[in-house]
């Protein structure tokens, strides 16, 4: 295998199981076999890295006062500037978390654990007001998205942000809710057309009191538990919500939808079934272990044939973290991170329904587009494109208008995009070889093959900073 | 017309340089012109659950009094629309729009098994699924998807926001958001953006990249074209200055300027009254009610409101009870509203809400909001609402 080649394949890798790599460190890693590099990938220290920006004490004491305040009827006025506080912090907070993944993504050293964990955000989708069980909740996703997929399962099942999103918490003896139970197969483990409506009343039947306390732990209520006998997959058993689980893992459909959504997320949005077959009698094989049908993923052949690199459109967060990291950029006003993600239709932690993001041609309509296009512009260059293409007669009239929006924007003296974000040039120009040209950085910063056009049009680019700034705005740098 | 100088005022003309991919395939809506009968539709979402029953108020039912002690409106003070129910006092404004017969309110529209999220409502609405159905695709988006005569236009559908609705997304077609035409137009047609399409005709296959392609050029011939289509066109009528009239306006300015946009989407937030709703929805009901007021006159003004249905919409109802903070907590079928100049049944379509016959403590619906939706599909914008509803349902006469 030649090194150019390694070098293709390796930023492929990195690209598609983490947010991207550096010049520097892809030329390191290029030198070693691709298989190493995905075991090294795979071998990261078991994640001490948890999410803790959520004060566990603190927020169990606000959800006190703040339940015994919807508890009463009449709130004096003292109380109901209480109660808005309580909100207004909790909207500050979850803010925060927000924020803080976004830049945990960003400077990870653990890409595909964060790439995995942003994986099962989209596939276990959840709504939370409260952060600390959002925070709970993504923190599962962290410690056991490359672990089994059962225990993860179990713990998601088990989470107090779960069982209240999906109402669980009212789901009892005699007055069963189905929300629960009808996700858990239809979104999160077999797909449509694998289970009966009956099935589903069984199974709500055996997640009855599954619950969590007014600490925010889950517990299992045993007297609002259904005991009696339930007839699940035609198998008849005095089944509890763990029984449930292990009947929907024994069904293959179970490895094959997961497979399928893994490799929809990494690979293709249009699935190989060959491909998604092969990945899923492996999952299945090792008893659904994460780590086995990734690393299958990322060793077979295919996933580097042409038609799998460059050819998936990123998600907002990908391209928002990707960028950020390639850049080291520093946002000082972080909550502009807020308003792009909801701008370009992924808000984390709010995703649109239970069925997460449906991802794809789905991120791109024409204002989003649009706005994708612009942003590089205004993270690394307060909105600049040096472009200094020949005009035709017919731009004239464009420009001029450019131009006087420009000088309206600098008469008003705010030398900063309303991004308010910076790049650190030296420390991106430190990580390319010394002498690289501007094709060659065209090359790295895009997934795609180069065609003929963009060739010509970096071709007569004389600086570094104005390539990476034109190249990033294009409709290539959409695709990883 | 000739192909050329279709292409040329539809904007299909990108970067200078005449190229249409076969799958845009633009062409056989030669005859536009000739169908002339361009017949508008202007959504209005009204976002976070308006209060149906302090909007159009039960005044002639003493339950609506005994459940709401400190927030009902008093008789007094309601615009009576028959004996049993009126206006909200600060939609004065719609009084004359009533009396010409230019609006028709449904009542207790909602579907089965109601969902009391916002957010999930609001996909409800926006998709038209059922309750327990999840669907990618908005309803206006599958229409778009149909493409069916009038309709395949990357113009047909404009959300005046800067960005889109899922109602509006399809799966191979979407309604372009834009909230400033020359803003849009201007960022379309930076020279570097420009330059990235230059001849650029390898990329239209029907991949990914393909369709980021597609989608810039579309957006930059769209935006070109909206925005040389009405630069020209000045109102003469004074909009109020409130965020919401001013989308109206800008929906005006494309109406009358004869762009051949068929829908139009807008909304007004701020509906959640949990607490103190009197003056919040008071507030909002007013400005909803002046900017549709001025909005339909200068329709009519411009001989469009023949040609014009708008259709206002809300994720949920409130409950029936006030709470205990003065407000009212998330509730299920609500009424909506029709404008237009061709109603068939003006004034109050439907009988009003039975306040006895809750369930638990919220309305029933009468009324499956995908009649209405069905209603304006087969018979506004002409096609099968089986066909994008994906299960027909039945028409209502009120056009």
């Amino acid at each position: 295998m030649s090194a150019k080649e390694n070098f293709f394949k390796v930023k492929h890798l990195y690209n598609r199981a983490g947010f991207g790599i550096s010049y520097s460190d892809l030329q390191k890693l290029s030198r070693k076999n691709v298989d190493k590099v995905v075991s090294d990938l795979l071998k990261e220290p078991k994640p001490n890295d948890l999410i803790t920006l959520v004060d566990g004490m603190e927020s169990k004491r606000q959800m006190l006062i703040q339940s015994g305040l919807y508890a009463k009827k009449d709130l004096n006025d003292e109380e109901k500037k209480m109660r808005q506080e309580i909100v207004r912090m909790q909207n500050e907070v979850s803010k925060d978390l927000n924020i803080t993944w976004v830049n945990k993504m960003i400077n990870t050293t653990s890409p595909l654990r964060e790439k995995m964990t942003l994986f099962w955000h989209g596939h276990f989708a959840c709504r939370s007001n409260d952060p600390l069980y959002a925070q709970q909740l993504n923190n599962i996703q962290r410690l056991h998205g490359l672990g089994s997929f059962k225990t993860l399962l179990v713990e998601v099942s088990k989470s107090p942000a779960m069982l209240q999103y999906l109402n669980n918490q009212q789901n009892r003896k005699g007055k069963p809710n189905e929300n629960f139970a009808r996700e858990l197969m239809e979104l999160f483990t077999l797909g449509r057309g694998n289970y009966t409506e009956h099935d589903i009343k069984e199974s709500a039947r055996s997640f009855t009191g599954w619950m969590y306390d007014k600490d925010g732990t889950f517990i299992f209520r045993q007297n609002l538990h259904d005991e009696g006998p339930k007839t699940f997959f035609g198998k008849t058993g005095n089944f509890d919500g763990e029984n449930i689980i292990d009947l929907i893992l024994e069904k293959p459909e179970t490895a094959t939808f997961i497979a399928r959504k893994i490799y929809k997320f990494f690979v293709n949005d249009q699935p190989n079934e060959d491909h998604v077959k092969e990945l899923s009698s492996h999952f299945y094989a090792s008893n659904y272990q994460i780590s086995e049908l990734v690393k299958k993923m990322f060793t077979a052949d295919w996933f580097y044939n042409s038609e799998n690199v460059g050819t998936k459109i990123k998600s907002p967060v990908e391209f928002l973290v990707g960028l950020s990291r390639e850049f080291y950029v520093t946002y000082n006003k972080p909550q502009i991170l807020i308003q792009l993600q909801s701008s370009l239709g992924q808000y984390l932690f709010n995703p649109p329904n239970v069925a997460g993001w449906p991802g794809g041609q789905s991120w791109i309509d024409s204002s989003s587009l649009m706005l994708r296009m612009r942003i590089p512009s205004l993270v690394l260059n307060d909105g600049e494109i040096d472009f200094s293409g020949k005009a035709d007669p017919e731009d004239e009239a464009v420009i001029a208008l450019n131009r006087s929006a420009t000088a309206n924007a600098n008469a008003k003296a705010k030398p900063k995009s309303y991004v308010n974000a910076n790049a650190d040039w030296p420390k991106f120009i430190d990580t390319l070889p010394k002498r690289i040209s501007p094709l060659e950085l065209t090359e790295f910063l895009l997934q795609p093959k180069l065609n003929d056009k963009i060739i010509k049009m970096v071709s007569d680019n004389k600086g570094l900073r104005s390539t990476a700034v034109e190249i990033t705005s294009m409709p290539e740098y959409q695709l990883g | 017309m000739n192909r050329r100088n279709f292409l040329r005022n539809t904007g299909f003309v990108a970067a200078g340089s005449l190229f249409v991919p076969a799958f845009m395939k633009p062409l056989e809506a030669m005859a536009l012109d000739e169908l002339s009968l361009y017949k508008n539709l202007v959504v209005v979402q009204l976002s976070g659950g308006n209060d149906g029953l302090n909007t159009v108020v039960p005044f002639g039912n003493d339950i609506y009094y005994q459940k709401r002690k400190n927030i009902a409106i008093k008789p007094e003070d309601v615009i009576k629309l028959n004996d049993m129910q009126g206006l909200n006092p600060n939609m004065a404004a719609l009084q004359e729009i009533h009396d010409q017969g230019w609006m028709t309110i449904i009542n207790d529209v909602g579907y089965p098994n109601p969902d009391r999220s916002h957010f999930r409502s609001m996909d409800i609405w926006q998709t038209g699924s059922d309750s327990n159905q999840f669907l990618s695709t908005g309803w206006i988006g599958r229409y778009l998807d149909s493409n069916c005569q009038t309709c395949k236009f990357p113009y047909t559908a404009i959300e005046v926001d800067d960005s889109l609705s899922l109602a509006m997304k399809g799966q191979t077609k979407k309604g372009i958001a834009l909230k400033d035409p020359a803003a849009l137009f201007r960022n379309t047609n930076n020279p570097f953006f420009k330059a990235v399409l230059q001849g650029d005709k390898e990329h239209l296959d029907e991949d990914n990249l393909g369709y980021l392609y597609k989608t810039m050029i579309e957006t930059q011939s769209s935006a070109s074209y909206i925005q040389n289509t009405s630069k020209i066109y000045q109102s003469k009528a004074t909009y109020p200055n409130t965020g919401f009239s001013n989308q109206l306006k800008t929906v005006s300015k494309f109406i009358s300027s004869g762009l051949k946009t068929r829908v139009y989407y807008v909304s007004l937030s701020g509906f959640d009254t949990h607490v103190n709703q009197t003056t919040q929805q008071g507030n909002l009901l007013k400005q909803y009610s002046e900017g549709m007021a001025i909005f339909l006159k200068d329709l009519k003004a411009n001989n469009k409101l023949e040609d014009t249905l708008v259709v206002t919409f809300s994720e949920f109802g409130r409950r029936v009870e006030q709470n205990a903070s003065n407000g009212t907590d998330h509730g299920t079928a609500n009424n909506m509203f029709i404008f237009g100049g061709r109603l068939k049944k003006q004034g109050i379509f439907n009988a009003a809400p039975n306040l006895s016959d809750l369930d638990g403590g919220d309305l029933k619906y009468q009324l499956d909001f995908r009649q209405v939706y069905g209603t304006i599909l087969d018979k506004w914008l002409d096609v099968n609402n089986s066909e994008i509803l994906n299960k027909k349902f039945n028409t209502l006469d009120f056009i």
